[in-house]
């Protein structure tokens, strides 16, 4: 619809908080930004793993090209980010299937929101997250 | 009804993935901390011996395949997500639905191909 | 009257003229704030001392007309709900509800967000329409069934909600917190037979797949509507029913009139103990 009005939308900030946010707000970003980041991973990671279809040389040369300190932080950086998007994605996926947000119920203030309700699990998701990411890293820094 | 069913999709696909990569990230990452039988030849996971394993097994050559489309699945869902919020004009919106759908499938039948070829290789070279 | 209690305080206002200004401005105006005074309050202060031409919306100033939803030190919030005190700051920034076209320096156009929700048909749908011009009798429904929505009939159509979502930020199709959270309140009715009907309004980007539960609009919601959760349980309800598990079962029915007669399962009262 038209309006003459002066547009005001607050655009990309927006997906980045926009300011004095909540927690969970800063989750739905990272969360964006770890899953182009893993789509991204994915693409290459079809090739370059596809040359072991063409025999042992093919396939050690191109271990070769991906050898490097690099390389090994980017996927590092892989795995840490597939441990928040997968734990915070359980998360995600129960909460927008419509469990873990309660039930509704007479709004008395200080409102006890779904927000509130699940954030004992949002924080779990980053406790775990962050547990598995140093697994992971141990598991990179012990195969050096 | 159609972005209800995708997005039922999408969620089905995570989960698919949640179960197959997490198996994946600890034959790969965690193998020195996790040991599972899929390294018979312990070490790195990405040496050949351990690489040519797995390549001759009909399990995995499955596990690859479903793995590989519902991860461009839930990955290239995702990222139309992100394109449509940002509001684009409904020709894009064509364009965008099928760059996509195609970039897709044509990654898809690369990959499967690759995983569905592996066990032949492997056994051409009497490895 | 005592002024000890007065404080200083800067009011930082988004002024913006149209046909005068091509850009919003900060124009700032220092007031002497009381005890108790709520951010509408230090507005009208600032209009009668210093800006008569500033323009906002308000109406009851107290958190039930829902007119005066603006950004106060980056938080959508009702001006008549919010204390100066609360903010625990000597500066007030005030600013037009983002997301929302400006009108004039705090008067957000809300037309769209009106437009949206008559689209997702907030109202009974039955197919009683004769019992609905002339009815009878009440429609039944049980207190249980009265707090499946309850909580989202609160609305007060401020629009806070929208300025704080993430996705209405960028994507003006997504229909967005209030009109989804109307919208399921309807759904959840079970006065309500109009669900295939919103369904079809609902199953593209208007619908709530956009939202991924930053939560923001439930934070930011002056009367605890909650929207996070109508839409969390909309999008269970739309699920349910791609997979044909959603509990069908038609509109409630009419009560009908008392009969008047006795009926014959009431036990009998049991003998008097008080002479």
């Amino acid at each position: 619809m038209e309006s003459r009005a002066l547009p005001n939308r607050l655009g990309l900030w927006g997906w980045l908080g926009g300011g004095r946010w909540g927690y969970e707000r800063y989750l739905y970003t990272l969360h964006r930004l770890t899953g182009l980041g893993l789509l991204l991973y994915l693409l290459m990671h079809i090739f370059v793993t596809s040359a072991r279809v063409f025999g042992p040389e093919s396939w050690e040369k191109m271990m070769e090209a991906v050898t490097g300190p690099a390389f090994k932080a980017g996927e590092y950086l892989v795995f840490a980010a597939f441990a928040f998007h997968a734990i915070n994605g359980v998360r995600l996926g129960l909460i927008e299937l419509g469990f873990l947000v309660g039930r509704p119920i007479e709004p008395i203030y200080p409102y006890a929101t779904s927000v509130g309700r699940q954030r004992p699990v949002a924080i779990a998701v980053m406790l775990i997250a962050g547990a598995l990411a140093i697994w992971g890293g141990l598991g990179f820094i012990l195969e050096r | 009804m159609r972005d209800r069913t995708l997005w039922t999709w999408h969620i089905v696909a995570g989960l698919v993935i949640l179960v197959f990569l997490g198996l994946h990230m600890t034959i790969m990452h965690l193998n020195s901390t996790f040991p599972t039988f899929n390294n018979p030849a312990g070490g790195e996971a990405e040496s050949w011996v351990n690489v040519a394993w797995r390549m001759k097994s009909l399990f995995f050559a499955l596990t690859y395949v479903v793995m590989l489309g519902a991860a461009l699945y839930h990955g290239l869902y995702g990222l139309r997500n992100i394109l449509f919020e940002l509001n684009p004009g409904t020709g894009l919106r064509r364009t965008i639905n099928v760059a996509l759908s195609a970039l897709g499938l044509v990654l898809f039948a690369f990959g499967a191909w690759v995983a569905v070829a592996a066990p032949g290789v492997v056994s051409r070279m009497g490895g | 009257m005592a002024d000890t209690n007065l404080k200083q305080v800067l009011f930082r206002i988004r002024r913006f003229e149209p046909g005068k200004d091509r850009e919003p401005r900060w124009e700032e105006h220092k007031i002497d704030a009381a005890p108790g005074m709520t951010v509408l309050d230090g507005l009208w202060k600032v209009k009668e001392l210093f800006a008569p031409t500033l323009a906002w919306r308000s109406s009851c100033r107290m958190g039930i007309c829902g007119s005066c939803g603006m950004l106060v030190n980056g938080r959508p919030r009702l001006a008549c709900n919010t204390q100066i005190s609360e903010l625990q700051s000597d500066v007030v920034a005030v600013g037009p509800l983002p997301n929302f076209d400006i009108i004039k320096d705090l008067v957000p156009d809300l037309s769209p967000m009106f437009e949206t929700h008559r689209e997702l048909l907030p109202y009974l749908l039955r197919e009683d329409l004769q019992e609905q011009e002339d009815p009878t009798g009440e429609y039944w429904q049980t207190p249980h069934e009265l707090e499946r929505y309850l909580q989202f009939s609160y609305c007060i159509k401020c629009g806070c909600c929208m300025a704080a979502c993430p996705t209405v930020a960028t994507d003006p199709v997504y229909s967005g917190p209030m009109p989804l959270a109307a919208a399921h309140r309807y759904d959840s009715d079970t006065r309500d037979g109009g669900f295939a009907q919103r369904r079809e309004v609902l199953a593209d980007g208007r619908g709530p797949w956009r939202c991924h539960f930053a939560g923001e609009c439930s934070q930011v919601c002056p009367k605890g509507v909650d929207p996070a959760k109508a839409i969390q349980l909309m999008k269970q309800d739309l699920v349910l029913d791609l997979l044909r598990l959603r509990a069908r079962r038609p509109p409630s029915k009419v009560l009908g009139k008392p009969s008047g007669k006795r009926r014959e399962d009431v036990p009998a009262a049991p003998p008097r103990t008080v002479k």
